[in-house]
């Protein structure tokens, strides 16, 4: 993959008052993939994502996207970009139909020159039945669809979205994963911040973790997994004795105790599994290690607040 | 890197997005809207230009109604600039975010502002033809045609309000925190600037103190187009409202940036 980054940052500093929300931050998003920013609350994602479409500006740094330097082509920028915030924005005031056109209109399109794409758009939305019902007569999922429809009005080259599925039922992230996955087809870059992981395994090509405004690592999910945790968790709920949990920490590469459960992170799972078949009294589960793993191993336990 | 938010607005044609978005919107409540333009005026004008009138006989050498309905063309404009820069303005920026969804396009601030500055005004002038219209059907218009110049100044009058609006829309917490600046700027010159009775009635120190309020600059242009006198300072007095017009915009722009931009 030698492509031209379609995004590039080196050093990016962002300040608040004393708070460092993004401390010298590099990063390439590479074309027609699925690049995601996984953190948890505060750790810098929605900044970043603000920074690339010149929606606020860095201390020190270098930002450039699609061949434009930031912030001084922040416009033009805009104009081949795709944005899908984190809460609907839509306008309450129109349709369905009415928000596309008026949308596209602020991207200096003419009804004449979209009109094709908005009945496409609404198919793509599974909204065409809707058209011309009122914002707020659509339900949650219905409000995302028309807002990612809407960041599409101007055929960006990349879209944008901060937690494009949080408070949507499972049926609706699943649907919005599909046509997601269709865009990146289309050769559309996507870059997203997310906090399920479910979300970031599925989608993203390529992720960077960050905390506290730093990137601690990035890679595939695959990647990461195999850098960060062992092939296998075994996770325990319920009483664990100190004595046991020392017998664990002996076999196993790492054991943690987290509240009432313990994580027991192995290459070599059936040993312990054998161990453990004698314990009563103890929910286990054997699975998998996920990003889920790879999260918590990189941004602690700790509660955020 | 870093933006000021005092750098010179530089806004664009594409601002007439902003301004088409809002004249849709109204179009579609166009029977409320009227009923506004065109209630509000005739109850005024019928109650105190007829009413009131018998009592005060002419002003100024004028009847009382014409007198008056001269004064109500300006100052409804700037009530209807102040409510739309204000509460319509802040209901877009901050419930709604429209603002927000706005900026993700390739406009800015400086021509969100443009638009809703541009906006307010010709919703200003609205209010103004109506009550130009009643006034008119009352007989009260001496000036004939000629008193449609009177329309072009009520723009201008449109633009200096609406930054001063918006500049308080920047920089509001919520609704409640426009009631300062309706009692202690709009009244005072809805009373003080000539809509009711003539400056000249007031204490020589306030006939001083009044002329630095535009509202009192823009009914000494208007008065004299409606009821068809010649108009004295003419230019003086439009030098004052586009300045008021233009520092305003800039400190709302400025403002406004300086409350969306992380």
């Amino acid at each position: 993959m030698l492509q031209e980054p379609v995004i590039r940052a080196r050093g990016l500093v962002k300040c608040f008052g004393a708070l460092r929300a993004v401390e010298g931050v590099d990063f390439d998003v590479p074309p027609a993939r699925c690049f995601g920013f996984l953190g948890p609350n505060g750790a810098g994602k929605t900044t970043t994502l603000k920074m690339l479409m010149g929606l606020a500006d860095f201390d020190a740094g270098e930002l450039s996207v699609l061949g434009f330097e930031l912030p001084a082509q922040a416009r033009a920028i805009r104009a081949r970009v795709g944005l899908v915030p984190q809460g609907d924005n839509l306008d309450p005031d129109f349709t369905v139909r009415e928000n596309l056109f008026m949308y596209a209109r602020f991207f200096g399109l003419t009804r004449r020159e979209v009109a094709g794409r908005v009945d496409e758009l609404l198919e793509f939305a599974n909204l065409t039945h809707k058209a011309d019902a009122r914002v707020d007569q659509l339900s949650g999922g219905m409000q995302r669809r028309l807002t990612i429809a809407r960041a599409l009005v101007n055929d960006p080259d990349i879209v944008v979205l901060d937690e494009p599925t949080s408070g949507l039922d499972p049926q609706m992230r699943h649907v919005i994963w599909g046509r997601l996955s269709e865009l990146r087809a289309r050769g559309v870059t996507l870059v997203l911040t997310t906090h399920y992981m479910e979300e970031a395994e599925r989608l993203c090509d390529e992720l960077v973790v960050m905390d506290h405004g730093r990137i601690l690592d990035q890679g595939s999910p695959g990647e990461l997994i195999r850098r960060h945790v062992e092939p296998d968790v075994i996770e325990l709920r319920g009483e664990v004795s100190d004595g046991v949990f020392a017998t664990l920490s002996s076999m196993s590469s790492r054991c943690e105790r987290h509240g009432t459960a313990v994580y027991v992170y192995t290459g070599a799972p059936t040993v312990i599994l054998d161990f453990l078949g004698e314990a009563d009294g103890l929910t286990v589960i054997h699975r998998r290690a996920g990003l889920e793993d790879v999260f918590l191993h990189l941004t602690g336990r700790e509660l955020r607040e | 890197m870093k933006r000021s938010i005092w750098q010179m607005p530089r806004a664009r044609a594409a601002a007439f997005a902003v301004f088409a978005r809002n004249f849709l919107v109204w179009r579609k409540l166009l029977g409320p809207a009227i009923v506004l333009n065109f209630g509000e005026p005739v109850i005024y004008l019928l109650g105190l230009g007829i009413g009131l009138g018998a009592l005060v006989g002419d002003i100024g050498g004028l009847p009382y109604l014409v007198f008056l309905a001269s004064g109500i063309v300006a100052s409804s404009a700037m009530i209807s600039v102040s409510f739309e820069g204000m509460y319509s303005v802040y209901t877009r920026m901050v419930p709604q975010k429209t603002f927000d969804a706005i900026m993700a396009t390739p406009l800015d601030i400086d021509d969100i502002i443009l638009g809703e500055t541009v906006w307010a005004a010709f919703k200003g002038l609205l209010s103004a033809v109506a009550i130009l219209i009643v006034a008119a059907l009352l007989g009260a218009v001496p000036g004939g045609m000629m008193a449609l110049w009177a329309l072009p100044v009520v723009f201008l009058l449109g633009l200096a309000f609406a930054g001063p609006a918006i500049i308080m829309t920047a920089i509001a917490d919520n609704y409640d925190f426009f009631n300062y600046y309706f009692v202690l700027v709009v009244t005072p010159m809805f009373m003080l600037s000539g809509v009711f009775f003539p400056i000249e009635t007031l204490p020589g120190w306030m006939q001083t103190a009044v002329l630095i309020l535009p509202l009192t600059h823009a009914i000494e242009v208007i008065r004299p187009l409606i009821v068809g006198e010649p108009v004295e300072h003419l230019f003086g007095h439009l030098a004052v409202l586009a300045g008021f017009a233009v520092v305003a915009y800039y400190v709302a722009v400025a403002l406004v940036r300086r409350r969306l931009w992380d």
